[in-house]
């Protein structure tokens, strides 16, 4: 008999690997290590729906799924999922609508460089160009703003199709892949292979080890150089902690100051003396003269946005520019530079370090010395400093302020976009990577809160503050009710001046004082709001009794609503003004005469 | 864009710079897969950059892949970085800058038809004949010609036909392949 069992012995496996396609969307997500998806159901779904409804009876809750409120909240607190822990986001929701609502957090994630892997439902196959019920040419919509896509018309190539799109949202420059999977090829059986079994059909393969001789001459041109600079951004952090250590490595070897693009923050410690904060146009006025004074620029997982570079005819002028990053289109896009790498932020650092040390070069420490005492007359100029009050609270204290209450607690911060993201971008201080969580290429308002949403599930044991504006918030306040549903401790704390404060001052410095839809006359009462969302809501308009507040939303052990009333008029300096170059700053000092530094070209800009 | 400033004051305003455009044929070897044109047409329309031709068919069905022969315009720096964005796409295989490669060979195929009776007719015939196109069809007050060559040839001959009564004019856009024993 043993020989009847070794013919049967195949045929049971097969037998056992055969399952339904939304079957093997479970167990594909299952082998690639993915244990919490957020999704929204609908009649396109259903079928994964349901198997992921058995297999939490079968398996106890292996995959947890989140229910948002709206598409979008789904994206972004996928978003903030993947940021903060360095795994792939996974989105699953419906056709139609389902898909359209998740097109702003896939363009969000492709701006970003987050790995993301979105499943939609489709309408069955025999049915796709009728105009069926919830029909959406997704893969079409999403061909311009996923990293790839695809739509699945046999469920035999399902399980190549999942891990494939792993592998592809996670290496390289990641981003998002969306897969689409018509109705009728989640019911139908296939076999189910799994992520060493299956034989990728693109010829995909990112590099990933910088060019030995380019990274040579890269090394060679920091150790020589007089007044070097680090302009580091968001690929250290996507290159994983070991690039953010290595970064902390080899500043201090080469003694050079460094910034950081917004993506970039928690790379490298804001505590560290050689921290000049963040650049661009609400950075420091230290970092951007330096980036405008520097002799050697080293670019790492940046990507000389225009929101950095300011005039890029006066971007940096007298600078040797070396670029590491694993996006060869990146690098000569916006700005030449003089020597390219294309590779991966950490592999490069480590051959960084290695020939620094091998050749046994040293900083040249006098010519620091001197381009230290540069930066350090820059810094004295205090770009940051505002007037104080007594009476209402400043945006910026009521920020300095949650550090300084945070800042020993486990702690992730995320933001909405406009004046608070920048406020907190310049007054919390990041000492690690992945702590920080905010809409940077995109620039989406409404991304906070599902992220905040995202990192708790994550984390959740952690301080999770999503530092928002009162408008910002309103987009996807929906999701708040997923935080009650799931317990998610999150603290939306909202800068509230009751204008789009940044559409605001754009208004005041270029549009003539003309406030053209920018104030938002009936805002809700965001007290009463947490309550019937069945939240806590807190509210603070006195700076004496800020510090209180804030304490009592730490230790709230559900999710708050702090709606901290802060002076409406204030601006967000210093500023680099449109069309302007980095060394022509306006610094707090120069506000009275705000309306005159922006000339004609640059008000044509955005 | 701006008239008050001659130099460019940000990225908004780059392509507002006056350059050098020089012309670029690109061949991408691309996996057959549907969409596969549209990731490659909606990259170049999604960024402003031109088509002036471009060629697609399978190539070989048993790899699955097919070819796009693409003809293009930019500054230097823009082909570059079309170059890159190319590469980029997860569905493309290889990339080849035709241009920039001294082997690079181009052809174009163009059928032409010519209405016109007497003295215009035989003009065409014979200047048809120095062109070496061959007639396809033939009516007693019309031919069709087919042609080959590079495409300034191909434009020359248009030109030379036009006042001998051009109809119709149908193009492939260009295609091309490396001089020598090796594949790309």
């Amino acid at each position: 008999m043993t020989a009847h069992q070794t013919i049967k012995a195949p045929e049971a496996t097969v037998a056992q690997r055969e399952m339904t396609g939304a079957q093997i969307v479970v167990q594909g997500l299952i082998d690639q290590g993915v244990d919490t998806i957020f999704g929204y159901p609908g009649g396109a779904v259903l079928p994964i729906y349901d198997a992921l409804f058995q297999d939490d009876e079968a398996n106890g809750a292996r995959l947890r799924h989140i229910l948002v409120r709206h598409e979008q909240g789904a994206t972004h607190a996928a978003e903030g999922y993947a940021r903060s822990t360095g795994k792939p986001g996974v989105v699953l929701v419906t056709s139609g609508p389902g898909a359209t609502n998740a097109i702003t957090g896939i363009v969000d994630a492709l701006m970003d460089s987050i790995p993301m892997v979105v499943i939609t439902g489709q309408v069955p196959t025999h049915l796709i160009g009728t105009d069926a019920f919830q029909e959406a040419d997704t893969v079409g919509i999403t061909r311009a703003c996923t990293k790839h896509n695809y739509l699945v018309k046999d469920t035999a190539d399902l399980p190549r199709v999942i891990h494939e799109a792993f592998h592809i949202a996670t290496t390289g420059r990641p981003g998002p892949v969306l897969i689409d999977i018509p109705k009728d090829v989640q019911f139908a059986k296939a076999e189910y292979f799994g992520p060493k079994e299956v034989k990728f059909s693109h010829a995909y393969n990112p590099r990933t080890k910088g060019d030995a001789a380019k990274v040579a001459e890269a090394v060679r041109l920091i150790a020589h150089a007089q007044r070097p600079i680090f302009y580091t951004g968001g690929g250290v952090i996507n290159a994983g902690p070991k690039a953010s250590a290595l970064l902390r490595e080899f500043a201090a070897l080469t003694g050079a100051p460094v910034t950081s693009t917004l993506m970039g923050l928690g790379a490298f410690p804001a505590a560290d003396p050689q921290w000049l904060g963040m650049l661009g146009m609400h950075g420091t006025f230290e970092a951007n003269s330096a980036m405008h004074g520097c002799d050697v620029m080293i670019a790492m997982g940046s990507r000389f946005d225009d929101r950095v570079t300011g005039r890029l005819d006066a971007f940096s002028p007298g600078s040797k520019k070396i670029h590491v990053d694993i996006d060869a289109s990146s690098i000569n896009k916006n700005v030449r530079v003089d020597v390219p790498i294309v590779g991966d932020c950490a592999s490069v650092l480590e051959d960084m370090i290695a020939i620094w040390k091998a050749k046994g070069y040293q900083a040249n420490r006098q010519a620091l010395d001197g381009w230290w005492r540069q930066i350090d007359e820059w810094r004295a100029r205090q770009c940051l400093r505002y007037r104080p009050s007594d009476t209402v609270i400043k945006p910026q204290y009521a920020i300095e302020r949650l550090y300084a209450l945070t800042k020993d607690r486990d702690h992730y911060i995320t933001t909405e976009v406009g004046q608070h993201q920048m406020w907190a971008a310049q007054f919390f201080r990041f000492q690690e990577p992945n702590r920080w969580m905010t809409s940077g290429g995109l620039g989406t308002m409404g991304y906070g809160l599902p992220a905040a949403v995202g990192v708790q599930i994550a984390h959740p044991g952690s301080l999770v503050i999503d530092i928002a504006g009162e408008a910002s918030v309103q987009m996807t306040m929906q999701e708040i009710s997923t935080a009650v549903q799931y317990d998610l401790p999150i603290k939306i704390f909202i800068l509230n001046n009751e204008w789009m404060g940044m559409v605001r001052q754009w208004q005041q410095l270029l549009h003539g004082e003309r406030y053209s839809h920018s104030y938002s006359e009936s805002l809700p009462d965001f007290v009463k709001l947490a309550e019937a969302y069945g939240a806590v809501g807190i509210r603070c308009e006195d700076p004496a009794e800020l510090d209180a507040a804030i304490t009592r939303m730490i230790d709230t052990p559900r999710p708050v609503i702090f709606d901290c009333r802060v002076e409406k008029a204030e601006n967000c300096l210093p500023m680099i003004p449109s069309g302007k170059a980095h060394n022509e700053m306006i610094l707090p000092s120069d506000e009275a005469d705000l309306s005159t530094v922006i000339d004609a070209a640059g008000r044509r800009l955005v | 864009m701006s008239d008050t400033t001659t130099q460019p004051a940000s990225a908004y305003d780059m392509p507002g710079v006056q350059e050098v455009e020089n012309v670029a044929t690109f061949a991408l070897l691309v996996d057959n897969e549907p969409g596969v044109l549209h990731r490659v047409v909606g990259l170049f329309a999604g960024r402003g950059y031109n088509i002036e031709s471009l060629t697609v068919a399978e190539t070989d069905r048993r790899a699955h892949t097919s070819r796009i022969t693409i003809v293009t315009r930019g500054a230097p720096h823009v082909l570059e970085q079309i170059e890159a964005q190319l590469r980029k796409v997860v569905s493309v295989r290889r990339v080849h800058d035709v241009t920039r490669d001294p082997n690079g060979v181009e052809r174009e195929l163009a059928l032409v038809k010519v209405r016109g009776t007497g003295g215009d007719r035989v003009e065409a015939l014979r200047v048809a004949d120095i062109f070496r196109a061959k007639v396809i069809d033939t009516t007693s007050e019309s031919f069709v010609f087919e042609i080959t060559g590079a495409s300034p040839k191909i434009d020359s001959f248009v030109e030379l036909m036009r006042p001998l009564g051009l109809v119709e004019l149908s193009r492939t856009g260009v295609l091309s392949i490396e001089r020598g024993a090796e594949g790309m």
